[in-house]
């Protein structure tokens, strides 16, 4: 995954996707999509072959706040509905399309409210709640495998950094962002809960996040020493 | 050999293949009980059910994009949308997802999907049902666009693209479901990106597809009375283009006109001239190279109007007449 954010040869995608197109097919995993939304129309596809191949999987397709905005949201939830097809609709909600507050952008939120538009349970969630986000998810799993149909949550979070290199946060307070930062941030509320059940102690703690790092870096180290791909082999792939 | 319209070679092309591949399904608006707008799905339902014949809402996005994400786990979507024109409504997911999805994941994703468009003017239809907009869905590296003329074509041509691991866009025209031609009972396919003679000639080649053919191939049956042979060479698939054949051809006559109905601006008759004229059959011609094409205009209501809006037989003719005599 480093690798092919460096656009490196050894990437998932051999340096032809880059972070926002990046995926790993043969697990499963169709992608990031560079367009907003882009995934809610594929998950449909997807839902149909799972439906008509009557394997035992579902769909999962995880979107923010600002896809809840564009007509393809609701051309696909409409779609799941009447089709019952097996979707999890997971909506992050961070707060902020780019630098357009959801609040502003959005004539009514919740957006797991306009999953009962389309007769598709709707649940809204605590996004930093480690343990919260884990039973709900689980359980939307269980309904969308059911048979029953498509289940929507919806997952209060935050984005910490700008949307991308050129932004500087003009649209919010760094009061707000370090509140997220400190108080809310998911993994120390969760380190702080392990510590209350007495589950975890400091030296533990330390050496998750040595090995993260050394993870981190190892990756870092392995993208930077990978080749680039070929230029000769720029117009390969664009047809089977 | 059976004579069939170019309706039912359609029809029947799916019906077969749908029998062969259980991967294969429709999916569209109105394509069940009404048999689709234009009745190429009729009877369908009945033998395949509502499951792989997939009848939607009024969500041209949805559909083609539904349609991707289908074809990248495995199956082989056909998706009917009801008129050309609405293909801008799902541009998004033909475009940017399923045109690029097998480059932009490194060769690891397949994208076999077909996408039925039945376009054209001559109904009276008007500006938002009646275009022809094969020349952008061409500009888009990762589609293949396939216009076919004749039942036969028509039948062999869908049967390859649904077997085709690429998306492919399929431009039906509206006034040749009529159409009869022989069309074989045993299976056969044609492959895409072969144009075809569809008559031989000496003085002029004409590099045209779709309904054009069809204009085509009347005033070289016509012209051939009096002497002057053209040559029509349909496309028969537009991207991958028969670049090949083009030069062959123009080598043997030494001129060429080009006719299609889409819009002339960014049309690809341009792209025809182009592979000429960077080509050896250069030096072969005789006379400049001209086009015939829809003119600038969107496709108006009033018959006489719409007839004036894309070349009729009377254009092609009095065109041709032009080129061969140097009166251009």
């Amino acid at each position: 995954m480093m690798a092919e954010f460096l656009g490196k040869d050894t990437g998932y995608c051999h340096g032809r996707g880059g972070s926002m197109h990046i995926a790993d097919v043969t697990a499963n995993n169709l992608g990031a999509n560079g367009i907003v939304g882009g995934g809610l129309q594929l998950a449909v596809g997807v839902g149909l072959a799972v439906q008509m191949k009557k394997t035992d999987q579902i769909v999962l397709t995880i979107f923010g706040d600002g896809a809840a905005n564009e007509g393809i949201f609701h051309e696909s939830l409409n779609m799941a509905a009447i089709w019952d097809l097996p979707i999890l609709y997971l909506c992050e909600n961070n707060k902020y399309g780019m630098s357009a507050d959801v609040t502003r952008v959005s004539a009514k939120t919740p957006f797991k409210d306009r999953a009962a538009a389309y007769g598709i349970p709707g649940y809204y969630i605590d996004g930093n709640d480690v343990l919260a986000v884990y039973e709900f998810i689980r359980n939307a799993a269980e309904n969308a495998r059911s048979g029953k149909g498509p289940v929507f949550v919806e997952a209060q979070t935050y984005r910490y950094f700008g949307h991308s290199k050129s932004d500087r946060n003009l649209y919010r307070t760094k009061e707000e962002i370090d509140h997220w930062k400190t108080i809310e941030d998911p993994i120390i509320r969760f380190e702080k809960l392990l510590r209350t059940a007495n589950l975890i102690d400091d030296q533990s703690i330390n050496s998750i996040k040595e090995e993260m790092s050394k993870e981190i870096d190892e990756s870092v180290t392995f993208a930077e020493n990978s080749p680039e791909p070929d230029v000769k082999d720029v117009t390969e792939w664009v047809y089977a | 050999m059976p004579e069939i319209t170019y309706r039912e070679a359609i029809h029947d092309a799916m019906v077969e293949e749908m029998r062969r591949d259980e991967n294969v399904f429709l999916i569209g608006e109105d394509i069940g009980t009404y048999g689709g707008a234009f009745g190429v799905s009729a009877g369908m339902l009945a033998e395949f059910g509502p499951e792989r014949v997939r009848e939607t809402p009024i969500s041209e996005l949805a559909i083609v994009g539904a349609a991707a994400g289908a074809a990248m786990v495995g199956m082989k979507p056909i998706a009917e949308l009801m008129f050309m024109d609405f293909v801008l409504l799902a541009l998004e997911p033909l475009m940017n997802q399923a045109a690029k999805a097998r480059y932009m994941f490194g060769g690891k994703a397949t994208v076999p999907m077909v996408v039925r468009l039945p376009g054209g003017s001559g109904t009276g239809a008007a500006a938002q049902h009646s275009q022809s907009l094969e020349s952008m869905l061409m500009n888009i590296p990762g589609i293949k666009v396939v216009a076919p003329s004749t039942a036969y074509d028509a039948k062999g041509l869908l049967l390859s693209a649904i077997r085709d691991p690429n998306p492919v866009c399929f431009v039906e025209h509206k006034l040749l479901y009529k159409v009869k031609g022989e069309v074989p009972e045993d299976e056969y396919t044609i492959p895409l990106g072969v144009a075809d003679i569809k008559h031989p000639g000496e003085d002029i080649t004409v590099v045209t597809s779709g309904i054009m053919v069809q204009k085509s191939l009347a005033v070289a049956r016509k012209l051939s009375q009096e002497g002057i042979s053209v040559e029509v060479l349909d496309l028969r698939t537009l991207r991958p283009m028969d670049e090949q054949a083009i030069i062959k051809s123009v080598k043997k006559t030494g001129r060429l006109l080009v006719v299609h109905e889409a819009v002339q601006t960014g049309g690809w008759a341009g792209e025809v001239m182009a592979v000429v004229s960077s080509s050896e059959a250069f030096d072969y011609l005789d006379a400049p190279m001209r086009r015939l094409a829809g003119k600038d205009v969107p496709i108006p209501y009033n018959r006489f109007l719409e007839a004036a809006a894309v070349p009729q037989e009377a254009d092609i003719e009095a065109e041709i007449r032009a080129i061969v005599s140097n009166k251009y």
